[in-house]
């Protein structure tokens, strides 16, 4: 790991960004401001390298969609083995897969001789595409979520499917012991908010354990700081427990006034309904089983409080996430049948993220934990296929065991495993084209599919380039002509 | 001592303004707008009316004539959006702003008054940056400094905002001159102007980010949906039934016809339209330089835009060595096609000066609109029938139709060209002769020339 790497950790990975960083790892903390100015300026300058094609594929590809045959690859299915042979994609599903299958007529073939076709990534910890990460005022932020922000023009959107990502979970950030809800996505570029959206995927809820949320709002500990604002509570581990303890008890007084209200008006008689709470209405879904917990979390203890404190209000966490010490409770996560994502060898950016092995997702594995890898970082989510391949150095996985965490495990964690993660008849043909075994780390992505639509081509990419630094410095110039022209008359100057 | 001044310029804008009879301005080119260009007409004013208005009127014998060959008569220009009037008000967010499409979704706003002095806002229920109640129609003074500069650029009526905060309070139609708060205003009611505003940092209190804006926006609505049900259902159960406590907060909503959001991307636009059909209430997006890739999606929701003049601009002071992407170089130069684009799309927008209070820069910022292929009388219409459409004034304002109000800019050659001079604006019949110096800036005056500060 390099130095800049490690300096920028803490925030990326916390998912404490600040109103300026919004996209990960790009204002981190410690970096002066002039030099934060320049990278943001280095951002935008490498965004305008990267393609900025705005839906040219998806509108040509939408308005006739033939069926796809991508033939003579390695399909590497995850579920059902790997064979040489073609996938026969139509109306945006996986139709046929088999080592012959026939061409339909009018249908485009893709020659993948000597390359790999796995399922699209799916990442189950991301804060890409998105206005705003962390509503880090409140310790309960439930009433937020990220779907009233998506921001399709993110250009990490862009850059992941160059990694042959094809889903991720948007997550809220770990400002609060109980966050914002979360979101789904495909990665559709070009496309609108409101259609990145995976319909379908059970909506989600971010909570947060350690030391981020007792750290936000308290930059002083609990002490009254200097503009005189209160800490925020909590400040100490015991602290986010009470907190979501409380809150459940809330959302379960809150679940049992809309009950007696229904009973009343049942009952015919005249009620004012309860007032909507929209930040205790996702946690009675939770109670409900109808909203997905992800939980923040590093440290063994707290991951057996949390499961404790879900055991006691009847609901489930359905994954933990991080999780760096959960290869000592792994027997315990598996038998509340939580999910576990985790990194495969980032830690020590905080106290609380010492005590990791790179062995941790292969050893959770083995106790019987659904585990995937995650990135939480819009520069890891490029290359998550390089992070499943470690775990078959550190702990020994198969190369399928390798791939399913990044493909069919976080789609298991986040139930929408009947849709995605594999290569199977009747799935969303959401795929990806490595030239190279993707568990090598000199495997580049050639083309990326969602829905059977082509969202990412290679050669595509470079050959644009060119023309896009022309469009560019045009602009530039046309700009400059203009401020000579339209130099404001202002205020005081001399009128003609 | 300090009244000297104001007294001075009222007793000189009595000289201008002494005719209580009536004033006529013959053998002028007028532009109606609600018609076709009558090339020698005549225009009678009398009591702050339109008296009449033709090719064939004859000038009564009590009126004050004013000769208009070489002069066109336009209606009174409408600002669709302002401050003006509200003395020491910063002007409405462009939408915009210097950093172009550069997202700047939590930019962070001078602390609204009211928050300075309270304990940061625990969640929704405190009510963070909220004053929902404040009507621009109580806040209008003719005092305020700025309506000269304004008349000057052949504004006569602006629709005035209180603009400080998320729920910021309600606007009013104000004509720009008046010797009495009273007197300004034209109508009340225009709506509910809200900015996208949070606190830095997280011990700042609630919202401290757009999507806390959002939830809280969202909460808002939902609560005095419950308000009124609860308000309705005491009034039928008195007896037996606790009252509902008094919330000046959503009150203050609950009278708000409409409101007003500002949408600079086409996410914005997207997100918002969702987000207000969602809530069931009727908006106005404004801002919306990015309008230009974002007409389908306003067409489709039958939505009304508010076109902010402040086009995006170069940071002054960005480095000549650091270039823009390109998404934002574009963002710069196809913005003022918006109300081109909006035109041929059959959006219905009208545009408003994002705080330019400078004829010349109008001007030029009107023509830059002109110049990327919208018609000019679409663009006089948008600065004057179509706000006036919008806010529901259109029976009084907007057009040169006769009982309607004397509020007329008289030019000398066509409005929005470089060169063209404003000789008289008419504000309730009384007429004005435009100073184009503005008054110096008072030292210690806020600097309000940052427009997108309060979103």
């Amino acid at each position: 790991m390099k130095p800049a790497f490690l300096a920028l950790a803490w925030r990326r990975h916390s998912g404490l960004r600040g109103r300026d960083s919004s996209r990960p790892g790009f204002a981190p903390a410690r970096v002066p401001a002039l030099q934060t100015e320049r990278l943001r300026h280095r951002y935008f300058e490498r965004l305008s390298n990267a393609a900025v094609f705005v839906g040219l594929f998806s509108a040509t590809l939408a308005a006739a969609t033939p069926p796809i045959v991508i033939q003579n690859a390695t399909i590497l299915t995850v579920t059902k083995g790997t064979l040489n042979g073609s996938v026969l994609i139509r109306d945006g599903k996986i139709a046929e897969v088999g080592e012959k299958v026939a061409v339909p007529a009018g249908a485009k073939v893709i020659d993948a001789s000597g390359q790999f076709l796995m399922p699209g990534i799916i990442d189950c910890h991301s804060h890409i595409a998105a206005d705003s990460i962390n509503e880090g005022s409140v310790s309960v932020s439930s009433m937020v979520g990220i779907e009233d922000v998506l921001n399709p023009d993110d250009i990490s959107i862009y850059r992941a499917l160059a990694g042959g990502v094809t889903t991720a979970n948007i997550l809220h950030g770990s400002a609060n012991s109980i966050g914002g809800k979360c979101t789904v996505i495909k990665l559709r570029w070009g496309k609108d908010a409101h259609d990145m959206i995976f319909q379908g995927a059970l909506p989600g809820i971010k909570f947060a354990l350690g030391e981020n949320p007792k750290r936000a709002g308290n930059p002083t500990g609990q002490r009254i700081g200097a503009g005189n604002v209160p800490g925020r509570y909590p400040a100490t581990r015991m602290g986010v427990e009470d907190v979501i303890r409380e809150a459940f008890n809330e959302a379960k007084a809150y679940q049992q006034s809309w009950k007696d209200y229904d009973q009343k008006a049942a009952r015919g008689e005249p009620a004012v309904p309860p007032r909507r709470d929209l930040k205790l209405e996702p946690l009675v879904e939770v109670l409900e089983g109808k909203r997905l917990v992800h939980a923040h979390c590093y440290r063994a203890d707290e991951i057996l409080m949390l499961l404790r404190v879900a055991d006691y209000y009847g609901f489930k966490i359905r994954t933990l996430q991080h999780v760096l010490e959960g290869y000592k409770v792994a027997k315990e996560i598996a038998a509340h049948g939580a999910g576990a994502s985790t990194f495969s060898d980032w830690w020590a950016y905080k106290m609380e993220a010492f005590d990791a092995i790179p062995y941790n997702a292969a050893l959770m594995t083995r106790k019987g934990v659904l585990v995937s890898l995650n990135s939480d970082s819009d520069e890891l989510m490029r290359h998550l296929n390089d992070e499943a391949a470690k775990t078959m150095k550190y702990g020994g996985l198969s190369e399928t065991e390798a791939i399913s965490l990044v493909t069919i495990n976080p789609a298991k964690q986040l139930m929408i495993d009947n849709r995605v993660g594999s290569i199977e008849v009747g799935k969303d043909a959401d795929l990806t084209i490595f030239d190279k075994h993707p568990l090598s780390n000199y495997a580049k992505v050639e083309k990326v599919f969602i829905d059977g639509q082509l969202y990412f081509d290679r050669a595509s990419d470079l050959a644009e380039r060119s023309g896009r630094e022309t469009e560019k410095k045009k602009l530039m110039d046309k700009e400059k002509e203009e401020q000579k022209k339209n130099a404001p008359a202002g205020r005081g100057r001399p009128v003609a | 001592m300090k009244r000297l001044p104001i007294l001075l310029s009222l007793m000189a804008g009595a000289i201008f303004a002494a005719p209580p009879g009536a004033v006529a301005i013959r053998n002028a080119r007028v532009i109606p707008v609600s018609g076709p260009a009558i090339q020698k007409g005549t225009v009678v004013l009398r009591n702050g009316l339109i008296e009449a208005v033709g090719a064939d009127v004859t000038v009564p014998a009590d009126a004050w004539v004013i000769e208009g060959d070489g002069l066109t008569v336009y209606p009174g220009l409408i600002d669709a959006l302002s401050t003006f009037g509200i003395p020491e008000a910063a002007p409405p967010a462009s939408g915009g702003g210097a950093r172009g499409a550069t997202p700047q979704p939590a930019a962070t706003p001078a602390q609204p008054a009211n928050q300075s002095a309270n304990p940061p806002a625990r969640g929704p229920e405190d009510r963070p940056f909220t004053t929902s109640w404040l009507k621009a129609a109580d806040l209008v003074k003719p005092s305020d400094r700025r309506l000269e500069s304004v008349r000057a650029e052949g504004y006569t009526t602006a629709v005035t905002f209180p603009n400080r905060g998320i729920f910021a309070g309600q606007g009013a139609i104000v004509d720009l001159a008046g010797e009495t708060t009273g007197e300004m205003v034209v109508a009340e009611g225009a709506g509910q102007y809200v900015t996208f505003t949070t606190t830095p940092g997280f011990g700042g209190g609630f919202p401290n980010s757009l999507m806390g804006v959002l939830a809280y926006v969202r909460q808002v609505y939902l609560d005095a949906d419950h308000y009124k049900q609860a308000k309705q259902f005491y009034a039928g159960h008195s007896r037996g039934t606790p009252r509902p406590e008094f919330d000046r907060a959503l009150e203050g909503v609950l009278e708000s016809s409409r409101v007003l959001l500002p949408a600079t991307r086409r996410i914005d636009v997207d997100r918002l339209l969702r987000f207000t059909n969602e809530l069931h209430i009727e908006a106005l997006l404004y801002g919306v330089p990015e309008g230009y890739r974002s007409a389908d999606l306003l067409k489709n929701a039958a939505a009304t835009a508010l076109v902010s003049l402040k086009w995006p601009e170069k940071a002054k002071d960005s480095d000549p060595d650091e270039p823009d992407n390109i998404r934002v170089l574009e963002v710069r130069d196809h913005a003022a096609s918006t109300p081109a684009v909006l035109a041929r799309s059959g959006v219905r927008f009208a545009l408003y000066s994002g705080g330019i209070d400078h004829r010349a820069d109008l001007f030029k910022a009107v023509k830059r609109a002109i110049d990327a292929g919208l018609a000019p009388e679409d663009a006089l219409r948008a600065m004057t029938l179509t706000p006036a459409e919008i806010y529901g004034v259109a029976d009084r304002l907007g057009t040169i139709e006769k009982g309607k109000i004397a509020n007329l800019v008289v030019t000398k050659g066509d409005l929005f060209m470089d060169k063209t001079e404003v000789k008289y604006v008419f504000v309730d019949g009384v007429k004005f002769e435009p100073v184009e110096e503005p008054p110096p800036a008072r030292p210690g005056a806020p600097e309000a020339s940052n427009p997108g500060e309060n979103r």
